[in-house]
């Protein structure tokens, strides 16, 4: 227990407790989708594709007034350490639910009527914390495939290992830990559009745990922003 | 107080605050204007609005647009225009009031496959676009090569009073024709589509950077030199 957290105060991985994982962010790199995203977070290898606005199939599932909203969050089965069965679990089920009523407010649907929006997330390699970084993906791709937004949607988690709160869990203290919080926030509207808490908090540990995760939001946020003004508007030529 | 404030923007990104009259692109929040796309902003003494660099291709009336014959019923042509909705042509649109399905054959028009530059007559949220093929120079196109671009980088295609199309179709001998959705008919010689493909290719890319003309010209002049060389 106590080894996820040594002397000096540092993780397994020598990161302190209110540090990222490395993270990487490209958009546009696939040519075949309307919108595109791959992000690395850490460990953690993400593929995030848009596809539509197009016409809703079956028919019937279409909405008069606006667009319907499909994700789809997907584990290859060379993702984890054991292959996994590439058929979805009930946990992708869950996760590609909460990923869409997370992106759901941040799109503007009705300007869209009678079509449906795809979007697909494939976990390439998985290290924990991969539902805060396929959330923060999919908005950039969606970003990317030009359709209307009030909002990016930016995605990072907080927990508790060895008794203490820390930011961004990988796989390990996810699972030897004490607590898991996904968090993604709407950053400029300041609002919060995905929060699970998988553990125990106090509710002081759990507001040291929201401002961190909130933080760590604002931190992902930055990048995201760099990732869409590099492929749209180049290195440099960027005016404040 | 007529100067345009421009900036680069992302969604949600605050592009102004303030009282404006006409807005695109954008959502308001009390005062605050929000981006909804990535973009150009411009901000002048009345509007507010983003020009955005991605994004599919919505139809608008009086749009003209390059389009391809899918599928055909007793009634209409159904038209692929690159957008998410597919257009309708009527056939009562083509042959008249009068129009008998007992009678014309909707094929001798236009058959599956042909590419047609049309405008779209009717078109709002509640149903599909309807074009029309009535109008000089409206109907079926017999030769050219169609080539994509997003339809968001239409305008620099055209330049201001059609100035990047005179310097393309000069630099290239060819004729271009304009769809509002991203499509455009390139007809002439072979040397000069593939030069015009090129220069598309080009302005597709770089859309939003300054002096995209004279980039265009250098291209242009660039590879007809090589060609001479050759």
């Amino acid at each position: 227990m106590s080894n996820l957290v040594n002397s000096k105060g540092l993780r397994q991985d020598g990161r302190k407790l209110n540090e990222l994982r490395p993270i990487k962010m490209e958009v546009g790199v696939l040519e075949n989708a309307d919108g595109s995203a791959y992000i690395e977070f850490g460990k953690n290898k993400i593929m995030a594709a848009v596809y539509g606005p197009k016409d809703v199939h079956p028919k019937h599932m279409s909405v008069p007034d606006r667009a319907i909203l499909r994700c789809r969050y997907h584990m290859t089965p060379f993702s984890t350490d054991t292959r996994k069965n590439p058929a979805p679990s009930r946990r992708e089920i869950e996760i590609s639910k909460v990923i869409r009523e997370a992106l759901e407010p941040t799109l503007i649907l009705t300007d869209y009527p009678r079509t449906a929006i795809a979007v697909y997330i494939e976990v390439l390699q998985s290290d924990g914390g991969s539902r805060c970084a396929g959330v923060s993906a999919a908005s950039l791709a969606l970003a990317d495939a030009g359709i209307n937004m009030t909002d990016l949607a930016a995605g990072c988690a907080a927990g508790k290992i060895a008794g203490k709160v820390a930011l961004d869990l990988d796989d390990t203290e996810d699972k030897e830990g004490d607590a898991d919080m996904p968090l993604a926030i709407l950053p400029n509207l300041g609002k919060v559009t995905l929060l699970q808490l998988d553990g125990k908090f106090t509710r002081k540990e759990f507001e040291q745990a929201f401002n961190l995760a909130k933080d760590g939001c604002m931190k992902v946020y930055e990048l995201q922003r760099k990732a869409l003004t590099e492929k749209y508007f180049g290195k440099g030529e960027v005016e404040a | 107080m007529s100067e345009i404030k421009r900036k680069y923007v992302i969604p949600g990104e605050l592009v102004t605050e303030g009282k404006y009259n006409r807005t695109t692109n954008v959502f308001r929040v009390d005062d605050k204007f929000y981006s909804t796309r990535v973009g150009m902003a411009e901000v002048s003494s009345d509007s507010v609005r983003v020009i955005p660099l991605s994004g599919p291709y919505i139809p608008r009336v009086d749009d003209l647009v390059v389009g391809k014959i899918v599928d055909y019923s007793a009634f209409a042509w159904e038209v692929n225009i690159n957008s998410f909705f597919s257009a309708y042509l009527l056939a009562q649109s083509v042959f008249g009031r009068d129009y008998s399905p007992a009678r014309d054959s909707l094929t001798n028009k236009f058959a599956i496959g042909d590419v047609i530059l049309a405008k779209v007559s009717a078109f709002d949220r509640t149903r599909d676009p309807l074009l029309s093929v009535s109008g000089p120079g409206l109907g079926r196109i017999n030769r050219g090569e169609v080539v994509k671009i997003s339809s968001t980088k239409v305008p620099r295609v055209i330049g201001k009073k059609g100035s990047m199309i005179k310097t393309v179709e000069s630099g290239t001998n060819c004729r271009l024709t304009v769809g509002q959705n991203g499509l455009i008919v390139i007809s002439g010689p072979a040397e000069g589509i593939l030069l015009a493909i090129d220069a598309l290719n080009l302005i597709d890319k770089e859309a939003h950077t300054a002096d995209l003309t004279q980039k265009v010209q250098n291209l242009l002049s660039r590879l007809s030199e090589g060609e001479k060389n050759e």
